[in-house]
Formats: C-alpha cells, structure tokens, sequence
C-alpha cells in the first residue's frame, strides 16, 4: 500500500511539474463551460438539473482523457525508467495501480473544480443534488474506465501519440456501441438482443442511467469491470513485454 | 551472494544468454566483459529481475529471483545501461523517491539522501531538474540511486560510460572501495577498467561464458604473456635478432619495431622468462648494445580479448 502511496505521489508530482495537468484542467473546464452554457444552453432550457452539462462528458473525456492517461508507461518506456521501476521492490501490480490512482486522481481534480456549476443551478432554482452527485459519480468513473484503456494502450508503445490514437478509437468504441443513432441502425438488422447485448459493453448505456439518478451498483460493477480489465491486461502487456 | 546457474534467454528465435553460470561472493568485484550484443545487459536484467530468464536459476542472498523476487530486490541496488532517470523530477526529488521506494523514512531517508549526494559529488545540481543536466551529471545522479539504501549487492551496467576521464577515475574507485563489503557486478568494455577494478573477470561472447578468471589469469592467456622485450637506441635489427635467437632457451624471435629497434623474444613452452630476461641483459651488455630498457610482457587483456571474441565470429564467418 505504502508503495503504491509513493508511486502515485510521484506522478501526480510529474503530472503538475509538466503542463500536462494545467492543460488538461483548463482545457477541460472550458470545453465543458462551452458545451453547457452555448451549445446545450443551460440557462435557456428552464430546468435546474446539470444534465446538459454530463451530457458531454462521454466525448470530452474521448479525447482528453487518453490526452492525460497515454505517457503513463510509454514514457516510462521512452525513458528507460520502466527498468529502474521494476527493479525496484515492488510488484508490478503496485506501480499498475499507484500510476493509474494518479492520473484519475487529476481527472477528479478537474471535476471538482466544475463546482461553479453546481452553485449556478442551485442559486437559479432547487435541483436534485443527490442527482447531481450521482451524475460526478458516474463521470469519474467513466473517466476511469477511459483511463484503465488508456493505461493499457500506453504500455503497448513507447510512442505517446501511438498510445494516444488507439486509445482514442478503443473508447469511441466504448461509446458507440451504445450511442443511440448506432444502436437505433443496428437494429435494423440485427436481433434486438444482440443490439442489447453490444449496449450493455457501452460506457453510454451505464453513464447514462446514473446520469438519472439511478445509482444501481451493476453501472457502478460495470466501470470497475473495464478498470479491472485493463489494468489486468496491462500487466500481461507488461509482462509480456519483459519477457521478450 | 549471487548464485546464477544455467541461465538461458530467447527473444523468439534468437538466443540472446545461452547457459551462463557464475557466482558473485561478498568482498568481489566481478567483471563482465564482452562486445556489443553479447548478452551482458540482458544476463544483467536476469538477475536484477527485470526479465524473467527462460531457463535456469538466480538467487540472490539466498532468495530465489524468480520464486521470491521482492526480498531479492531489496538487496540490489542496479544502475541500468545508460543510466535512465525521470527527466521532470530534481535531482533532491528522484532520489527522495528512489530512497522511499527502498522504504527509507524520516531521518534515515534524509541521511541516505545526503549521504549519496556526498558520494557521487551532487551538491551542485540538487535543485536542478535532471532534463538540464549534463550526461556526467545524470549518470551520477542514477548511480546515487543505485546505491542509496546501502545495498549488498550492486550491479552497474556500464558504470563510467560517458563519464569523462576523472569521473570515470571517481567512479572506479567508489567501485573498488565499495567492493570490500558488497558483491558487486559490473559489465564494461573498458579493458583497462578490469585492471582496475575487478577482482575476478568474465568474457561473454554470443550468450556464453568464453573464458573467466583473475585479470592477471586472463592476461597470461596473451601470447606475449612471458616473452622479454629488449629497447635499443639504435643498431641492426636482423643482426641483434638473429643473435638474440642463438640465446638458450627462445622459441623465436619478432622484431617489433625498427626505430627505436624492439626486439622481442618468446621463450620455449619449459623455460621461465625472468631467466630469459637475465640472460638478455647479459647478451646486450657483452655486445654493447645501446639498451634503452628491458621488460617481462605481462600480457595484454585486449589481446586476450580479440583473440577469443573475434575467433569465433570468424569461424562462424568461414561456415558455408
């Protein structure tokens, strides 16, 4: 535990001595500003929910997420230091884990500092909280499942912009499968259960029942599935990779 | 310390180690030599744990790397080939990191901090970060790290590479004085650096131990080991060779160079070269030979070293 704790720490320290953290941040919150306030028009739908604002989540994490997450091993890799980490002792699993906390650990950073959006609504009118809560919840986790792929496309490569690119098109993947114009065409042709069953492997289609306040432990089940799973891979990746 | 048996390594089809063993005890200093690419940096990373080997055994102050590879570790402290650090950290950072890693808290992280900065002469850059630093500076600053929970066992992969000529001096020493207490490994193709440093050396060529001993074992394997060359200011070469020849117990005779004249005299396989050398010096003496100076070969490492590394490269060259 303590060495994940060092790990973590060490990179959040790598995050914020780069731009990588500032840029993402402040990218991130002004894209979001843009997307509620101009396109999806906060003000102008008369509602106090912060649905127009979560809406967006699932494409601005498509490209900044793995923007965050994709210099995670690769760089590691670039640099040689993958060989001083894991000669160290220590368990992969640990500098896994400690690597992946750090970078969700900037994303939730980002997140909490949308707070003025959370002020402007409930000083407009009286939304449901608890909605709105559920509604974070379900974002940092689905910024996870974006990061635990990114994590494993970064230990791939020791090319950040490969890493970056495969992780993009693995979770657009992940959110077309259950985009609602995909799904309403796959079912054109195929066996509404099939459609169902390619949904139910989308961030859209969990992310978007705890958008409504619905916070069921199987959406909450299915993040930490995808985190497991690519994190689980990542060490394969890894393991492979040392093992020629 | 170190127990490797039958190591083998294959990436794929290519045999990188092919059935290395070696043992490494504490107050030893063991020398890896080899040229590029024969498996010296990958033996290494077998044994720091880094790449699982695919056949054979390493322990490491009785823990099995394999089996048992976080109490192993702990006992190593590595410096990888081109000495890799974290390019956005400090220099006080990398190494405040490096010593929690090693489970260092407190005040003793603090002292083994100050301690290695003292050693490896970092005072100067500390607050730097390591990207602005120079090649000498950064391999310093991954050498602190290797050896800054006072390890048992070190292993340095190119240790002075890229280090200039008084670094590589500081180096060698730190080496051997640290050398008393440890057991340590390092690879170099340096050969003066074996001379230096090592107390026992191994030659590597194409995944395979070809030859190991003391330096001094290795250089007797030369072929001027024992052969007596004589300095002349001046004189007739062939002349004094020939005269040279007629002397008891020389095999032959080569005339090195003509100007200044060296003439240079192999004794036969029973003969000792210190009686060689004496007579040598009574030949030149008696004839009046302007001697410039007299010397017992000892044997040259990089000889030794061309002579087994390239053999073999060239009897795989003549190979239909």
């Amino acid at each position: 535990m303590n060495n994940i704790l060092t790990i973590t720490k060490r990179e959040l320290r790598g995050y914020f001595s780069s731009p990588v953290a500032f840029v993402f941040i402040v990218i991130f919150l002004l894209l979001s500003g843009f997307f509620t306030f101009m396109v999806a028009g906060l003000f102008q739908r008369g509602e106090a929910s912060l649905q127009a604002f979560f809406t967006w989540h699932p494409w601005l994490y498509l490209f900044l997420v793995p923007a965050v997450g994709m210099r995670m091993w690769s760089e590691e890799r670039r640099l040689g230091t993958i060989e001083l980490l894991l000669t160290m002792p220590i368990t992969p699993w640990q500098a896994i884990v400690g690597k992946f906390l750090a970078s969700w650990a900037v994303v939730a950073l980002a997140l909490v500092l949308t707070f003025p959006v959370v002020l402007t609504v409930n000083y407009l009118g009286s939304p449901d909280n608890g909605v709105i809560l559920g509604g974070y919840i379900g974002s940092l986790f689905m910024a996870g499942a974006y990061l635990a792929v990114t994590a494993m496309t970064s230990a791939m490569t020791r090319n950040q912009v490969v890493s970056f690119i495969v992780a993009v098109v693995l979770s657009l993947f992940l959110i077309l499968a259950g985009f609602p114009p995909v799904t309403n065409m796959l079912v054109s042709w195929a066996n509404p259960w099939l459609v169902d069953g390619i949904a139910s492997f989308s961030v859209m289609t969990h992310f978007e029942s705890i958008q409504k306040g619905v916070l069921d432990s199987r959406d909450i089940l299915y993040f930490l599935s995808v985190i497991g799973f690519c994190l689980f891979t990542t060490s394969i990746i890894i393991r492979t990779h040392r093992a020629g | 310390m170190i127990q490797v048996r039958d190591l083998k390594k294959n990436f794929g089809p290519k045999v990188a180690v092919n059935g290395v063993t070696f043992t490494v005890e504490r107050g030893e200093v063991l020398g890896f030599l080899g040229p590029n690419g024969a498996g010296k940096s990958t033996t290494m990373r077998m044994v720091t744990g880094f790449i699982p080997p695919t056949e054979g055994s390493i322990t490491v102050g009785g823990h099995d790397m394999v089996e048992n590879p976080i109490p192993a570790k702990r006992l190593i402290g590595y410096l990888p080939e081109n000495a890799p650090s974290y390019a956005d950290m400090t220099v006080a950072g990398f190494l405040d990191f490096c010593a929690e890693m090693r489970g260092l808290t407190g005040d003793g992280r603090k002292r083994a901090v100050g301690r290695v900065v003292e050693m490896c002469f970092l005072e100067g850059v500390l607050h730097q970060s390591v990207e602005t630093l120079s090649k000498g500076y950064r391999h310093r600053t991954c050498f602190a790290q290797s050896i800054i929970h006072d390890p048992d066992v070190l292993i340095l992969d190119e240790p002075t590479d890229g280090l200039d000529p008084n670094q590589k001096h500081e180096v060698r020493t730190l080496i051997r004085r640290m050398g008393e207490k440890k057991a340590i490994i390092f690879s170099t193709h340096i050969l003066e650096e074996v001379d230096a440093v090592c107390s026992r050396a191994i030659i590597i060529d194409r995944g395979s131990i070809v030859a190991s001993g003391t330096p001094r074992d290795l250089k007797m394997r030369s072929e001027q080991a024992g052969a007596v060359t004589l300095r002349l200011v001046d004189g007739n070469g062939s002349e004094i060779a020939a005269k040279v020849r007629q002397v008891a117990g020389v095999d032959r005779v080569s005339i090195v160079s003509e100007r200044p004249l060296a003439v240079r005299a192999f004794p036969r396989a029973n003969a000792g070269s210190d009686d060689l050398a004496r007579a040598l010096g009574e030949l030149a003496f008696k004839e009046r030979w302007p001697l410039q100076g007299l010397q017992v070969e000892e044997g040259r490492l990089d000889e030794v070293f061309r002579r087994i590394t390239l053999s073999d490269t060239k009897k795989e060259a003549s190979q239909p």
